[in-house]
């Protein structure tokens, strides 16, 4: 009964759409956990999420966790916090750190990819192995989420199945720091993207 | 003239133009790179082994920390 009532505010003709998807989040902090809270309220069918790290106080400046999950594993608190949300989708959690063995394997079902990690090494790694491994398949970077303010620069880009979201500028320095307002921003525009290519079809 | 489009910008095509050297042409001094040429992507091990046709569309995107 519940059940119907968490979807009562969807569009009936877009649920059957978004209860059959798979997305896959590469990363559990400042965009991924963003992304997984949105997408799960959106009531995707599955998530299939892999970070490796663990809750730090300084993380609750942007990721959405509690002071009661300091010290948790991210993908262990985000688990609980997506069920409390909406307990109708399905969770699948890696607490894995990702590298180009285990990318294929573990987000081999998804439908698409939303990028989430914070160094721009692992950022290069992991499109790189998406690429040429699932070129059919759209991968969604964050790329520029740091410091405050300037909403004009920030944008969506297309390059094939390559899409961007960010100022594709604002790198982490010293005195530019990530925050909630902007790394959220981004966060909703890579999971607001997600559901445009989900019911493009639709 | 031949040309290639790299980032939507002209630049004056050669032969034996590889990424690198692209790369060294824009004067890009940025160490995390996603590469794609007419819709393919550059490998980072390929970037000084792929010869790039005239008239290609490159693309070189641009990595950075933070999220």
């Amino acid at each position: 009964m519940l059940k119907d009532e968490f979807f009562s505010k969807h569009d009936p003709g877009i649920i059957s759409a978004l209860r059959s998807a798979v997305v896959g989040i590469a990363g559990a902090g400042g965009l991924g956990s963003s992304v997984a809270v949105s997408l799960a309220r959106a009531g995707i069918g599955k998530l299939i999420i892999a970070d490796f790290d663990k809750i730090e106080p300084s993380n609750l400046n942007r990721q959405q966790y509690f002071i009661n999950q300091i010290g948790m594993p991210k993908v262990i608190a985000l688990l609980e916090n997506l069920k409390q949300i909406n307990p109708f989708s399905d969770y699948q959690m890696h607490e894995i750190k990702l590298d180009e063995k285990n990318i294929p394997i573990i987000f081999k079902d998804v439908d698409i990819l939303v990028e989430a990690f914070d160094k721009a090494e692992m950022k290069e790694m992991l499109i790189e192995i998406w690429l040429s491994h699932f070129p059919q398949k759209p991968i969604i970077t964050g790329l520029g989420v740091a410091g405050y303010g300037k909403n004009e620069l920030i944008h969506t880009k297309k390059i094939d199945n390559l899409y961007i979201c960010g100022d594709e500028q604002t790198e982490l320095q010293e005195g530019i720091s990530p925050m909630a307002p902007r790394v959220g921003i981004v966060a909703n525009m890579q999971a607001n993207l997600v559901l445009e290519l989900l019911l493009k079809d639709v | 003239m031949k040309t290639i489009s790299v980032n939507g910008n002209s630049l004056k095509w050669e032969q034996n133009m590889t990424i690198n050297v692209i790369i060294g042409k824009m004067n890009y001094t940025f160490k995390m790179l996603v590469v794609k040429v007419n819709g393919e992507l550059i490998k980072k091990t390929e970037y000084d082994m792929i010869i790039i046709p005239a008239a290609a569309d490159v693309r070189i995107i641009h990595l950075i920390s933070g999220g």
